[in-house]
């Protein structure tokens, strides 16, 4: 039952969805705006495979009601490449790091490594495993997960402070 | 798609009281890191929840002009650790909330949340209980004021009326004031895991730092609610700082709790875990405090 109309901004644009109230951010961002990079992993807040920034912080969409989302900002993977498919420096760290296996907790793990690579003050390894812990990986075993956000963060100090 | 009946939603604390009181059956919905995944397993599955997320009115902290912390419920435990009043007057509960979840929990879960669940393990109770929190609970018939000690009932059962709503947190002054806490939870993993045993303790020393004025220790999980032990607490009043009182400390705990079994730790272990974490946080609050502990 399509029942409610939420506005917010998904990666740069407003836009309007007709859902209904039930609704996770999850089901809302997949299912009506297409958005595949959004996982539908445990559904429970376990995994971080749905984590998408609001306003700036993760969040896992799969237990974010839907009309929660009024007024937002919200960003998901598929903001950080351009509309020209060109991928962001994070993305092409987690391809050069052999940080992606299966892949599907890819998207979650950039979008929890964001805040990390955005900010200012230098991370360390323990940092940064602390920031990435809501999110479940079983492939990689994390450690090239760490080394690719390691080196964006470090990189992107580098390219403020030139 | 969440498998819930109605969603009723408030767009005031007012309106939010008054759908409360035509509908007590129906939830609050804050955060919903408990209530949506226990919709999710279907233990919830049906209910109607009344959503008071998106009122603002019920977030933040703030210094009163009497002195007291004053928490507003829907405070996301990210924004408690990072919050300028908590990291300088009780950066304990900072450490304490930080020790939840994972990074999108703290963002989603909330403070208030977290204590009207009304569950042993809860991180940020733990603490509250050892300041001596007071709660401000509103329904449409006005507000009362219940010392946070009076607030469980027993497991998962809290002191809140079919039509009440947590409507603020105060730490008073005297409360926090020269008072120095440290937390330890003890867990499997150091992330996303419930507490198998949390410990918090403050502290208020002589001046001469030598012995101690005021201590205060609570549990979680060492009983089907949070808990304080105050024999523990009696015997330090006034006593000086030694290892020898440290140890009894630590012997007296025992007499105020009542841990049990499960399939996270033994009663056994969690009886080791409470003579054992209550001297460590006591150690560790009492240096914050400028102490030195006399051999």
């Amino acid at each position: 039952m399509y029942n409610r109309s939420v506005t917010c901004t998904v990666n740069g644009k407003k836009r309007t969805f007709m859902i209904d109230v039930r609704s996770s951010l999850s089901d809302m961002l997949r299912g009506e705006a297409g958005l595949d990079s959004i996982k539908h992993g445990c559904d429970v807040g376990e995994c971080g495979a749905c984590t998408v920034l609001i306003d700036g912080k993760p969040f896992n969409s799969c237990i974010y009601l839907a009309v929660w989302a009024e007024g937002k900002t919200i960003l998901t993977l598929e903001g950080l490449s351009t509309t020209q498919g060109t991928i962001s420096d994070i993305q092409q760290a987690f391809i050069d790091e052999g940080a992606v296996q299966c892949g599907f907790c890819t998207p979650g793990f950039i979008m929890a490594s964001i805040p990390i690579i955005e900010s200012d003050i230098p991370a360390s390894r323990d940092e940064i495993k602390r920031q990435i812990a809501g999110n479940l990986c079983r492939c990689t075993g994390y450690e090239h997960i760490v080394d690719a956000i390691e080196k964006t963060q470090k990189k992107r100090i580098a390219e403020r402070t030139r | 798609m969440y498998n819930f009946k109605t969603l009723y939603e408030a767009t005031s604390v007012a309106e939010a009281l008054k759908l409360k009181a035509n509908h007590p059956e129906a939830l609050f919905l804050a955060g919903g890191s408990d209530i949506l995944i226990k919709i999710r397993e279907g233990r919830l599955a049906g209910v109607d929840l009344i959503n008071i997320y998106m009122l603002d009115e019920l977030r933040g902290i703030c210094l009163e002009k009497d002195g007291s912390i004053l928490i507003r419920p829907l405070t996301s435990f990210t924004d408690v650790a990072m919050h300028p009043v908590i990291k300088e007057h009780l950066p304990v509960l900072g450490e304490a909330v930080n020790t939840i979840g994972g990074p999108q929990i703290r963002n989603i879960g909330t403070i208030g949340g977290n204590i009207c669940n009304g569950v042993p393990s809860a991180d940020s109770a733990i603490t509250l209980k050892a300041y001596d929190a007071v709660l401000e609970i509103v329904s449409t018939e006005g507000t009362r004021i219940l010392p946070y000690a009076d607030f469980n009932l027993g497991f998962g059962k809290v002191d809140l009326g079919p039509t009440e709503l947590l409507a603020g947190i105060r730490i008073p002054k005297a409360s926090w004031e020269n008072t120095y806490g440290h937390y330890i939870k003890y867990s499997m993993r150091k992330a996303m895991d419930i507490a198998t045993l949390g410990c918090s303790v403050n502290v208020k020393l002589a001046k001469d730092k030598q012995s101690i004025d005021q201590l205060r220790i609570a549990f979680g999980v060492a009983a089907p609610i949070p808990i304080r032990t105050p024999k523990a607490e009696e015997l330090a009043k006034g006593e000086t700082i030694t290892k020898a009182l440290i140890d009894r400390i630590g012997e007296a705990v025992l007499e105020d709790v009542n841990p049990r079994s499960s399939w996270r730790a033994s009663k056994e272990f969690r009886l080791q875990l409470i003579e054992e974490l209550a001297k460590r946080a006591t150690v560790e609050a009492i240096k914050k405090a400028g102490g030195t502990i006399n051999v």
